[in-house]
């Protein structure tokens, strides 16, 4: 290849990496400028609260059957892994405080928002850009009808509410897992599994960090969901990726958060 | 002009112009709306035309000129006075755009929850009134995805008159319809244009129909306006575009081909 061809096919990569990060930034403050907008627009959703309960039903009571079937089992998994560890120092009693310690602080928050983005992220998505494409939300427009307080935050608090209920539940149900497998399974004693549990478990360094996390992953996993299907291409290949990428970014977010909330939360 | 047939008008477009990305779609365009008449705008796929609807109703901005609704230039209103000036008007998408997610009664009554404090027997009343100018009465119980096209398009018109709107535009009403449906609609939108005192705009490319139903036509062509008058006057119209489109003639200023090279050359040329 020629000097010539090789400056032109770099200067063409170069061109390329710097449109995609151009267009990075261009929609991570089209997300803020949305995040806003939903955040001013909230009185709506206040003044009339069936619009946010109709949404919670859709988001929360309906990823309900996923969340729970997961807690079980993760709980479960937790309890054989746990016990398997544990018994090696003879501290096999100790199972129910990791049960417990690993879904309320970690597992719980991370594990039902990954299933969260996976069962009413994809809904909100596909659901907010076909209203986008069969003129659904330009109508609403066009009847001085605000979308973003009447479809998006409506929406967005459903997410918010519904995810740390979501979150204790899972922890809830994992427990219960993890209880099953240790107790009548295993053959650990009852009494030894929750008393070591309440007296390891502490309710603001746990529990209440715990929901902080749930909340906030709550707040990113709907904004982006909602964000994807606002601003999808109204095609249905447009709505089609859309919907992929609102898992892929937010559970890349969820984790990465997960990280920077965590190194906050832990002191050394 | 249009402004010949009535005194006062609702809409006004003047001299606009509008593009994006470099390539202006209108270039200096001048329209009027006279109160209580049907005005058609007409022209060919991408000529813009739906455009102007969303230029009318504020939904996007123009580079040059203005809009004037009711005498008020709709691009300098805050978001507040467009939504104002809204309130007077009544569109109808080309596919109805009704909610999915809400019955044909609760699509018809959305408009009146959000902006009246109607009690609850009264927008019953409303809405059944609407759906009956309609014919769809019946049908109030349905979901949208059990309605035909045509009956979406009537459950849609019934909602865009629920406030009884000043101005109602069309966006297609009649693309996609069977005869009958189209028919239904034709008449709907010359009755209830006359029955609520209001005035119709409609964009459309189905010449039939809308020389029917409509007092004035302007014609859309490569941003501007090619022709204008009543149906009567285009339909005998010697201008080379208007009898084109009017008669549906495959080639004349409108070419049959787009814009492209050298035909020979094209296929001789191995890499496309």
């Amino acid at each position: 290849m020629t000097r010539v061809g090789l400056l032109v096919r770099l200067a063409r990569t170069l061109r390329n990496i710097g449109h995609r990060f151009v267009d990075r930034l261009w929609r991570l403050g089209a997300g803020a400028r949305l995040f806003w907008l939903t955040l001013i627009s909230s009185g709506e959703s206040f003044r009339r609260p069936w619009l946010v309960i109709r949404e919670v039903y859709s988001t929360g009571v309906l990823s309900l059957i996923i969340i729970l079937v997961s807690a079980f089992f993760v709980g479960m998994v937790l309890g054989l892994q746990g016990y398997n560890t544990l018994q090696r120092y003879g501290s096999s009693e100790a199972i129910g405080v990791l049960v417990a310690l690993a879904l309320v602080r970690e597992l719980g928050p991370v594990v039902t928002a990954l299933l969260f983005a996976g069962r009413a992220g994809t809904a909100i998505t596909a659901e907010i850009g076909l209203m986008k494409a069969t003129e659904q939300l330009s109508a609403m427009e066009m009847m001085a009808v605000s979308p973003v307080s009447r479809v998006i935050a409506p929406r967005f608090w459903a997410g918010v509410i519904s995810m740390p209920i979501l979150a204790t539940l899972f922890s809830m149900v994992g427990i219960l897992g993890g209880y099953m497998v240790a107790v009548p399974l295993i053959g650990v004693d009852a009494g030894a599994f929750w008393s070591q549990m309440q007296a390891n478990v502490d309710w603001r360094d746990d529990i209440v960090n715990g929901l902080i996390k749930s909340v906030v992953f709550g707040v990113a996993c709907t904004i982006i969901a909602l964000f994807e299907g606002y601003d999808a291409p109204p095609t249905a290949e447009g709505v089609s990726r859309a919907t992929t990428r609102t898992v892929v970014t937010s559970s890349l977010v969820v984790l990465g958060l997960d990280f920077v909330l965590t190194s906050f939360m832990i002191t050394v | 002009m249009a402004q010949n047939i009535v005194g006062q008008n609702i809409v006004e477009i003047d001299n606009l112009s509008f593009g994006y990305k470099g390539r202006l779609l209108h270039k200096g365009i001048n329209m009027a709306f006279p109160k209580g008449k049907v005005v058609a705008i007409m022209g060919g796929s991408g000529s813009g035309k739906t455009t102007l609807l969303r230029l009318i109703g504020g939904q996007i901005k123009p580079n040059e000129g203005e809009v004037r609704v009711d005498g008020e230039v709709v691009h300098q209103q805050t978001r507040e006075g467009i939504y104002q000036l809204r309130r007077k008007m009544g569109m109808l998408f080309q596919h109805g755009a009704l909610f999915t997610d809400l019955s044909v009664f609760e699509n018809v009554a959305f408009p009146m929850r959000e902006h009246t404090d109607l009690p609850e027997s009264m927008i019953r009343d409303l809405v059944l009134m609407k759906l009956h100018a309609v014919g769809l009465r019946g049908a109030h119980k349905l979901m949208p995805a059990e309605l035909s096209g045509g009956m979406s398009r009537r459950v849609a018109l019934a909602r865009a008159i629920a406030l009884d709107p000043e101005i109602i535009m069309y966006d297609e009403p009649f693309a996609g319809l069977d005869p009958i449906s189209m028919g239904v609609i034709c008449d709907l939108i010359r009755t209830l244009n006359d029955a609520l005192g209001a005035t119709s705009i409609i964009v459309s490319h189905d010449v039939k129909e809308t020389f029917l139903i409509a007092d004035y036509v302007y014609f859309v062509a490569d941003g501007r306006v090619a022709a204008e008058g009543t149906p009567e006057d285009l339909q005998v119209s010697s201008l080379p575009f208007v009898h084109q489109f009017v008669h549906g003639e495959k080639d004349g200023p409108v070419p049959f081909h787009y814009a492209a090279g050298d035909y020979k050359q094209d296929l001789m040329e191995l890499d496309p």
